[in-house]
């Protein structure tokens, strides 16, 4: 890639004033990891779409809309109702802001109390799995975010209720928001987190950047809702790592957003593992969203598995890159993979690529992809019964979907997203 | 019930329908025969309105009312029914909500309120009933792994769910194994009153013997070149269709 001064990201950041964040009290990271970070963004800038890991994200032509230096205030938030009974976590304009309710086994915290209370794991796992260096938007969250979310279950702990992280920007900023995450699920715990992104037409830009670590033994799901409205903007890193005999399942639903791209990667350092990516994308109007995920099977025996289904509507573009790579050592491995969407309009568009890259011989992978519009004979069945044009399409729409929406094993969490879904159709 | 005059239809430009006159009064059965591909599924589709065919001249009053006018769903909402030839498999949308959706539209689209949860199951256990359905599969997707007879027999429960005043079953018949072929007869007699009217397609006179025609015609090449009662079906079972195609033959 070509580093020319034009996609520097200083057009959106000051590097002096980025500078002058190094020391920060509320970063957690030290000044070398900062400096590495900042360097990095000055020498690799912002991808434009000619490269092609973004390809059909051009992040660059947002960021030069000059998202503002990082609001403080929070009083606009309009806080979405809770309907799922769990211990709330609120992180606000992308810092920690306070949580509700606690279990045994369980701590959360922002990251900076927690390198004092929970030094070694903090220093273990912060900005190892999250490179700074791995990509620019990481890079830009090492440098500036501030009171990230620290969330840690401790050995053998099995949270009854899930932990319900809101993220919630206020809808009067225009700003660029660095919520910064580490989860760690210490060996043989069981918990549910659920990732609300919520936002009221908020103008943002957001660099999210998550490390879930999966302890041997451990049982994690990870549900993600992101409903941000039409000016919402991310890059969104999740990188999760797991350890033998763990299970993680994520499972995604995103409603909204003008540019939404999430990195979702998971890597298996151990054997026996289970992973599941799914998701379910619904596109409205000039929405573009692209979901890039990656499972790295490292070891023998692990069995993944991606589900992803789209619906575009409009002028919506939607992308699902899957990358699985098999390496040497991951005999018996079994990955499959799958993207169906349907098109709802003549001006929408899906682009899907499956990349497979294997190296041991002893495995099973597949990967599948379909793009269609709704089935016209199965809609003129339907109203050849006298099932009108809208409730035929939302009845195909609605068994198209069913099977990610279903997913969801708590009850008030479904009903929210299949409520969600519901809306997002009309 | 329902006139058919001159109708027409092309589908890509290539014409099907070449002109049917038909009047079919309520309380009366009507069997059309004809060999394949003579536009006996245009016909049916036609009416029931499906998108893909294009009615160039001719008219179809049902009740009173311009059929041809009416998107498919009002047709149905106004009492047409179409038992597919090649019902359609809906995946992930269960039978009975599928059902249930199309009641309570109809009934909508008549003033009335919704039905009851209650009075909707009991009609659910009353018509499948009838058909002899299997509890099991009214729970299923719509037609999703039903075998061909389970696929018509299905068809015919609809068509007792609905409860239309027209009816067309397009070859119903056929994958039919013989005691099913009865007991879907047997359905289609029960649900026959002077109200209601059925338009019914086969290939073979063997239906006709359950469901006893008052009129029988046959359609060759888009047009109805013969009629006559529940005799012709016989002789076109004994006969075959050579007279008829060597008589008819043009250009
Ligand atoms: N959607 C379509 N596109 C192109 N051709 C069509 C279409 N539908 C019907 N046809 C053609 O119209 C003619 C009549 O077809 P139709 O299905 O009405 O026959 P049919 O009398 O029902 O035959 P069968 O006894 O085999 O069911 C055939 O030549 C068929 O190929
Ligand atoms: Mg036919």
């Amino acid at each position: 890639m070509s580093i020319s001064l034009e996609n520097k990201i200083s057009t959106a950041q000051n590097l002096t004033a980025a500078l002058s964040r190094v020391g920060d009290k509320n970063n957690v990271f030290g000044f070398d990891m900062i400096g590495e970070a900042l360097q990095f963004v000055e020498i690799e800038g912002l991808p434009t779409n000619k490269h092609e890991e973004f390809k059909y994200c051009n992040v660059d032509a947002v960021f030069r809309k000059e998202f503002k230096e990082i609001n403080n205030s929070f009083s606009e938030i309009n806080m979405p109702p809770v309907v799922v009974d769990a211990i709330n976590v609120y992180i606000i304009n992308g810092r920690f802001e306070s949580v509700s309710g606690k279990a045994e086994g369980l701590v959360i915290c922002d990251l900076v109390a927690a390198q004092k209370t929970h030094k070694e794991v903090v220093e273990k796992n912060l900005g190892a799995h999250a490179k700074p260096t791995s990509s620019v938007f990481v890079a830009l969250n090492t440098a500036y975010c501030q009171k990230g979310l620290f969330v840690y279950v401790e050995k053998n702990a099995k949270i009854d209720k899930p932990v319900y992280i809101h993220y919630l920007t206020d809808p009067i900023s225009v700003s660029v928001i660095n919520p910064r995450t580490l989860i760690v699920c210490g060996a043989g715990s069981n918990v549910q987190i659920i990732d609300d992104y919520y936002s009221k037409g908020a103008n943002f830009f957001s660099t999210h950047t998550s490390e879930i670590v999966v302890g041997e033994n451990a049982q994690v799901k990870h549900y993600k809702i992101q409903n941000e409205g039409d000016n919402a903007f991310g890059v969104i890193t999740t990188e999760v790592v797991q350890s033998s005999n763990s299970v993680y399942d994520a499972a995604t639903f995103i409603f909204s957003g003008s540019l939404v791209r999430n990195n979702h990667h998971v890597r298996l350092f151990g054997q026996n593992i289970e992973a599941h990516l799914n998701g379910l994308i619904i596109g409205r109007h000039n929405a573009l969203i692209d979901n890039h995920t990656y499972i790295d099977h490292a070891m023998p025996n692990c069995n993944t598995n991606e589900l992803y289904k789209g619906i575009a509507y409009e002028k919506s573009s939607l992308v699902f890159n899957g990358k699985i790579m098999v390496r040497r050592d991951a005999q018996k491995t079994n990955a499959y993979q799958s993207s169906k969407n349907i098109l709802m309009s003549d001006d929408a568009s899906i682009y899907t690529k499956p990349q497979l890259e294997i190296y041991a011989d002893d495995v099973k992978c597949s990967h599948g992809t379909s793009t269609g519009k709704v089935d016209e004979d199965a809609l003129f069945y339907l109203k050849a019964r006298g099932i009108g044009d809208e409730s035929a399409r939302k009845l195909l729409l609605q068994a198209f979907a069913q099977e990610l929406i279903d997913k969801i094993e708590i009850p008030s969490l479904h009903d929210k997203v299949l409520e969600l879904f519901e809306e997002s159709l009309k | 019930m329902i006139t058919i005059k001159n109708l027409r239809a092309s589908v890509e430009g290539k014409e099907i329908l070449k002109g049917i006159d038909l009047e079919i009064k309520a309380g009366e059965v009507h069997a059309i025969m004809g060999p394949n591909g003579s536009g006996k599924s245009t016909l049916s589709n036609v009416l029931a309105g499906r998108a893909d065919y294009e009615v160039t001249e001719g008219e179809v009053t049902f009740n009173g009312k311009n059929l041809l006018e009416l998107a498919p769903e009002d047709r149905a909402r106004e009492g047409v029914f179409l038992a597919f030839q090649y019902p359609v498999e809906i995946p992930g949308v269960s039978n009975i909500n599928f059902l249930k959706t199309a009641i309570n539209e109809t009934r909508e689209y008549k003033g009335q309120a919704p039905m009851e949860a209650k009075d909707f199951l009991a009609l659910v256990k009353e018509k499948q009933h009838l058909v002899e359905l299997d509890g099991k599969l009214a729970n299923r997707s719509v037609n999703e792994g039903f075998s061909g007879g389970e696929k018509k027999r299905n068809e015919i429960f609809q068509m007792a769910m609905l409860n239309p005043s027209f009816s067309i079953l397009d070859e119903t018949d056929s994958g039919l194994d013989i005691d099913a072929l009865k007991i879907v007869a047997s359905g289609v007699n029960k649900l026959r009153t002077k109200d209601n009217a059925f338009l019914v397609i086969t290939h073979y006179q063997r239906l006709l013997d359950y469901i006893i025609p008052d009129f029988v015609h046959v359609l060759y090449n888009g047009k109805i070149v013969k009629s006559g009662g529940k005799e012709l079906a016989l002789e076109l079972e004994e006969k075959g269709y050579d007279e008829i195609k060597k008589q008819f033959e043009t250009v």
